[in-house]
């Protein structure tokens, strides 16, 4: 009897409570180990470039800042760069001070979010919930300030839409205060332990030149060596006038991206410290330029949100509409470097592999194990989460032996 | 540190057709179609530039795409403008035998533009449905 060399698809998406936005992942496997993924695209595809060229350019703030719920800022931050790039409009520094504010907030709950998720993945709940209680001061504290917990639309062209009255800072500067014993916290209890160090050390490794040939962006090309970061490269809001600097790793390993985003939170905090400080000596209430039109031209905004680059290229023929706006977010690179990170793993590091560009695309209930040639089964969602928390489990009992 | 813009246009020589400098940080070369791939190559493998996206827009005339390119040192984005001079099918050069971070946009720029890109490795749909009925294209202007 020959024995056929079985490949099995297993499907990962498109649609999961827990995934931020749906995709659709194949795993091409032959028993544990992947070795192809096909990824589709385009379950959320709104057209929201389209969208733009219909609403003027006040309202296309608003618009694009429904492009994603998390960063949701980063799209704003740089559309009103690119329309400013446009227009050649250069904003006073209290408007590029609350600017900042707003956008390292957003990196700090952005990152605390990832950071639990992640810790869901590989079956540290206590991990999740931990982080997730610490992120909710934060998203108080953007109730206070814009009103909102997300969506802030705060954002727009020569200005911010809402003032931080200085009596208001010694409350976010508190904030910040309670939140570094918090990062202490989790920078010893994931670097040091050793479980989380056998999960994800060495496991979807991304290398510097694999990273340049993908133009992966943000974290992840910081985790690979790149040295690259938007604020500090092209300096834009109050990002050059503060002090602060750019983490970076060089294995590419799922564990070097967990550390730039734990580092990244310290710089954060340091950056809105650093603004605060600038802000108290500005005057306040003057946080609008009232720009009423915009001339023909082009313009480029970038904006580092917290997974990477963010690219909006306006286009204006004098009206008061772009006639063409194109988005590219961070990660239309970075999701196609599973093609290379999935491959080097088995099914149970794939959940934390794929999670670890961000997008937590880990765990679905739609998952189904197909046999191409003999028979079909249905693996669920569940399962595949069962089957990477239970390698956890399994490393952790074998690390207690040796240290018994 | 001198403008890269000042470098691209020496490695350029004669086939850039006009160079604008928006400001500091921002520059565009206009460029001929046929001379693509030549051109990315200089930014990407000889002068070590990070590839951003790619902006394809429908004009009256033909086809306008922007090859965005950023040199993450100095903190510059240049922009390699196209035209394509073809209304109904337009051709041109795929970058992706180059790199692989190009693959995604040109097949976004062929299902929403209907530009074709020649030696493209994968071009097959990416963002819309597979039932999405031939020859539509959403981001082409006016009726269709």
């Amino acid at each position: 009897m020959t024995e056929h060399k079985k490949q099995t698809i297993i499907p990962i998406g498109p649609y999961h409570p827990l995934q931020e936005e749906p995709e659709f992942f194949k795993l091409y496997v032959e028993g544990e180990k992947v070795h192809k993924l096909d990824i589709e695209l385009g379950y959320n595809h709104r057209g929201i470039e389209k969208i733009s060229e219909s609403k003027h350019f006040d309202q296309v703030a608003f618009a694009v800042e429904r492009i994603c719920g998390i960063c949701s800022t980063s799209h704003p931050f740089a559309y009103v760069n690119a329309v400013e790039d446009l227009a050649g409009i250069g904003v006073n520094d209290r408007i590029k001070y609350i600017r900042s504010i707003i956008g390292e907030m957003e990196r700090l709950h952005s990152h605390l979010l990832w950071l639990g998720l992640a810790g869901h993945f590989i079956g540290y709940n206590t991990v999740w919930m931990w982080v997730w209680k610490y992120r909710e001061p934060l998203l108080d504290l953007f109730e206070f300030i814009t009103g909102n917990r997300q969506h802030y639309a705060m954002f727009k062209i020569g200005g911010v839409r809402l003032d931080i009255a200085n009596n208001d800072i010694p409350r976010i500067r508190k904030m910040c205060d309670d939140l570094i014993p918090a990062i202490d916290l989790f920078r010893g209890a994931v670097m040091d332990d050793p479980v989380i160090q056998s999960r994800a050390k060495g496991i979807g490794t991304l290398t510097k030149k694999e990273a340049i040939d993908y133009c992966a962006v943000g974290p992840i090309a910081r985790a690979s060596g790149i040295d690259i970061d938007i604020r500090r490269d092209n300096p834009y809001a109050a990002y050059g006038m503060v002090e602060w600097k750019v983490i970076t790793r060089h294995s590419g390993d799922v564990f070097d991206k967990i550390v730039v985003r734990i580092l990244e939170m310290y710089e954060s905090i340091k950056i809105i410290k650093g603004c605060l400080k600038g802000l108290e000596k500005e005057p306040e209430g003057n946080i609008d330029l009232k720009i009423k039109n915009i001339p023909a031209g082009e313009g480029i905004g970038r904006h580092e949100a917290p997974r990477g680059e963010v690219f909006h290229y306006v286009r204006s023929d004098g009206s008061n509409r772009p006639v063409r706006h194109k988005i590219r977010a961070p990660s239309f690179m970075n999701v196609a470097t599973n093609q290379i990170t999935t491959t080097r793993g088995t099914v149970s590091d794939a959940a934390i592999t794929l999670g670890a560009v961000d997008p937590c695309y880990c765990c679905t209930e739609r998952c189904v194990v197909i046999d191409k040639k003999t028979n079909k089964k249905i693996l669920s969602g569940k399962d595949l989460i069962r089957l990477c928390q239970e390698k956890t489990r399994e490393i952790s009992g074998k690390l207690n032996k040796k240290i018994e | 540190m001198n403008s890269i813009a000042e470098k691209v246009k020496e490695k350029f020589g004669s086939k850039t057709i006009k160079y604008l400098r928006k400001n500091a940080k921002r520059h565009y070369f206009d460029v001929d179609a046929a001379n693509i791939v030549e051109l990315v190559k200089i930014l990407f493998h000889g002068m070590e530039m990070r590839f951003i996206t790619a902006t394809g827009i429908h004009l009256r005339e033909g086809f306008e795409i922007l090859y965005h390119f950023s040199n993450d040192k100095t903190g510059e984005v240049i922009s390699l403008r196209v035209l394509i001079n073809e209304k109904v099918n337009p051709e041109i050069d795929s970058i992706t035998p180059l790199f692989i971070g190009a693959e995604w946009i040109e097949r976004e720029m062929w299902e929403m533009l209907g530009i074709n890109f020649r030696n493209h490795p994968n071009l097959k749909k990416l963002l819309l449905a597979d039932d999405w009925p031939d020859g539509n294209y959403p981001l082409r202007q006016g009726k269709q």
